[in-house]
C-alpha cells in the first residue's frame, strides 16, 4: 500500500503536511462543533437565536471568541505550583492530537497506521485525565481539586465500559487496526448480501450504546458533567485558568468530541468507506484513488451526526449525581458490556 | 435507593428539545421563530404596566416630600420653596404654594420598588414603560425634573375602570 503522503515528498515535507494535516483534523471538528452545535443548536433548542451579529448569521462569532481570550490577561493564583498548572492543558490538548494521529480518513489518507491502533487510541485517550488532575492538583483550589478528583475518578469508570465496548467490534473484525475494522465493515456481507457492507452498528448495537455513553462520560459533557459543575464548583478543575490557558481547555473539550465521533464512526459506522460491492472493489488496493478526497467528507458527515447526538443529549438532560454516576458506570454498564462482549465471542466461535 | 431513570421519560425530553429546535427553525410566516428579540434591530414591546422608569407630572407635584422620605434608598432629591399665588377670589388674602425647584432620580440607586408611586398623593409619579436610558457614566443615571417630564409622554393611559367600581369623587 503506497500512502498518499509519501509520494515523492522529502521526509520534512512530509511530516509538515502530517504536522498541518493533525492540527487541521483537530481544529476543524472542534471550531465546527462549536459553531455548528454549541453557538446554534443549544440556541434553537433553547428558543434563541444565538450570536448573529459577527458575520452573516454569527459565523464569524469564533473568531471574535478567541480573539477575546488571547487579549485576556493570564493569571496564575499565587500558590500554584506553576510548571504543573501551566503544563496541564498542555497535556490535555496533546492527548488529542494523538488521538487523531491514528484516524484514517481514506484508503491512503490517513496519519500512521498501525496493528495496535485501537488499543493506542484507548491508551492515549486517558492521557487527558492525567492533564485534568494536573490542572485540578495545581490550582491550589479547594473547588478544582474537587472537579480533578471527580473528573479522574469518573474518567476511570467509564473508561472500562469504554473499553469493553470497543472489545466486542474487535472480536468481530478480528483486528485491532482502525483501517482493517473499516475495510471489514465495509467489504463485509449481512448473510451473504453485501448491498451496505456490514457495518458493526447492526450487530454491535449495544457495543454502540454503551460506547457512547462512555462518550459522553469522557468528555464530561452535561448528563455526566460532575467534574465542571459549574454551579457547585465553578467549572471544577477549570476555576483558576483564564485568557489563553482556558481557551486550550475549551478546545480540547471540543475537538476530543469530534476525534471521538470520527473513532465511533469508525468502529460501529463504517468508517470513511462506502459498501465496496458498489463499485466492484475487493481488497484496499483495488479502491480508486477519489475515495482519498470522498473518504474524509464522510467521515466529517458521520463526525457530524455522531457529536450532534453527543450535543442534543448535553443539551437536554440535567446533571447525574456523584453516586449515580458511578453506580450507573460500575453496575449497569459494564455487565452489559462484559454481556456484549460473551455473546460477541459465542456467536463468532458458532459462525 | 433513588429512583430509577425512566427511560421513557428521557427519550421525552430529548423530544422537547428537539420541537422547540424545529420552532425555532420554522420560518416566521408558518407560526415560527425564536422567542427572543434581535434587541437593537428589533425593539420590545414591553407590557402597558412594565416597570421601566418613574416618570413626574410636575405640576401636581407639591414637593410634600412623601416619596423622598418613603424611598428606600434616598435616591430622590427635592428641593422647593414658598411662592405666593393670586388669591382664590377677588379681594381674597394671596394663596402660599409651594413650587418645585429640583426634582431628581438617581437611577443608579433607585431599586424599581414603586414606594414613590404609590404614596404620592396627588398622582405626580407614574410608572413608564420605557427602557432605554443607560448611560456610559454611572452618574450621568440622575435624572432632572426635565428628563422625568419628558417622560410623562410615554406613560400610558390609565386602564379604563372595571364594570361596577366606583369612579373617585372629589373636585
Amino acid at each position: 500500500m503506497n500512502a498518499l503522503l509519501a509520494a515523492d515528498l522529502p521526509y520534512w515535507a512530509q511530516s509538515l503536511l502530517r504536522v498541518l494535516g493533525g492540527a487541521v483534523a483537530v481544529l476543524l471538528p472542534a471550531g465546527t462543533i462549536v459553531y455548528l452545535f454549541l453557538f446554534k443548536m443549544m440556541s434553537f433548542m433553547q428558543s434563541r437565536l444565538g450570536p448573529m451579529e459577527a458575520g452573516p448569521y454569527g459565523s464569524m462569532q469564533l473568531f471574535a471568541e478567541v480573539g477575546k481570550w488571547l487579549q485576556k490577561e493570564d493569571i496564575a493564583p499565587e500558590k500554584a505550583d506553576l510548571p504543573v498548572f501551566r503544563m496541564a492543558p498542555l497535556v490535555v490538548l496533546v492527548s488529542t492530537f494523538l488521538l487523531v494521529a491514528v484516524v484514517p480518513f481514506g484508503p491512503d489518507a490517513y496519519f500512521t497506521q498501525f496493528d495496535a491502533g485501537v488499543f493506542y487510541m484507548l491508551a492515549v485517550s486517558s492521557v487527558s485525565t492525567l492533564g485534568i488532575l494536573m490542572a485540578g492538583w495545581s490550582s491550589a483550589n479547594k473547588y478544582s481539586l474537587l472537579g480533578g478528583l471527580r473528573a479522574a475518578g469518573q474518567l476511570i469508570a467509564y473508561e472500562l465500559p469504554m473499553v469493553l465496548a470497543v472489545l466486542g467490534v474487535v472480536i468481530q473484525a478480528g483486528t485491532m487496526d482502525l483501517q482493517k475494522i473499516v475495510l471489514a465493515q465495509n467489504g463485509g456481507e449481512i448473510f451473504g448480501w453485501d448491498g451496505i457492507g456490514n457495518p458493526y452498528l447492526l450487530t454491535q448495537v449495544v457495543g454502540f450504546v454503551v460506547f457512547m455513553i462512555a462518550v459522553q462520560a469522557e468528555l464530561t459533557q452535561t448528563p455526566f458533567d460532575m467534574p465542571i459543575a459549574e454551579s457547585e464548583l465553578v467549572s471544577g478543575y477549570m476555576t483558576e485558568y483564564s485568557g489563553f490557558r482556558f481557551l486550550m481547555f475549551f478546545i480540547a473539550e471540543f475537538a476530543t468530541a469530534g476525534v471521538f465521533s470520527l473513532i465511533a464512526s469508525i468502529l460501529f459506522l463504517g468508517g470513511w468507506g462506502v459498501p465496496f460491492s458498489w463499485f466492484g472493489w475487493d481488497s484496499v488496493d483495488s479502491i480508486d484513488n477519489w475515495m482519498n478526497v470522498v473518504g474524509p467528507l464522510i467521515m466529517v458527515t458521520k463526525m457530524l451526526v455522531l457529536s450532534g447526538l453527543i450535543m442534543w443529549i448535553r443539551f437536554s438532560y440535567p446533571r447525574f449525581r456523584e453516586d449515580q454516576l458511578q453506580r450507573f458506570a460500575w453496575k449497569v454498564l459494564i455487565p452489559v458490556a462484559l454481556g456484549n462482549i460473551m455473546l460477541t465471542a459465542i456467536l463468532k466461535v458458532a459462525f | 435507593m433513588p429512583k430509577k431513570p425512566q427511560l421513557p421519560g428521557l427519550v421525552k425530553g430529548l423530544g422537547v428539545t428537539l420541537n422547540t429546535m424545529a420552532q425555532t427553525l420554522k420560518p416566521k410566516s408558518l407560526g415560527g421563530g425564536a422567542q427572543t428579540i434581535q434587541y437593537p434591530h428589533a425593539k420590545e414591546a414591553p407590557p402597558v404596566r412594565a416597570r421601566g422608569v418613574i416618570a413626574l407630572r410636575e405640576d401636581n407635584c407639591t414637593a410634600c416630600m412623601l416619596c423622598a422620605r418613603s424611598c428606600p434608598d434616598w435616591c430622590i432629591f427635592i428641593e422647593g420653596h414658598k411662592e405666593l399665588a393670586p388669591p382664590r377670589r377677588a379681594g381674597g388674602a394671596p394663596r402660599k404654594v409651594n413650587k418645585l425647584d429640583r426634582f431628581d432620580i438617581d437611577y443608579a440607586l433607585c431599586m424599581y420598588c414603586g414606594i414613590c408611586v404609590e404614596v404620592c398623593p396627588f398622582d405626580a409619579l407614574f410608572w413608564s414603560p420605557e427602557y432605554e436610558y443607560s448611560e456610559p457614566k454611572i452618574a450621568d443615571l440622575l435624572h432632572d425634573k426635565t428628563k422625568l417630564g419628558e417622560w410623562m409622554e410615554t406613560v400610558p393611559e390609565a386602564p379604563a375602570l372595571e364594570d361596577g367600581a366606583e369612579k373617585k369623587k372629589g373636585k
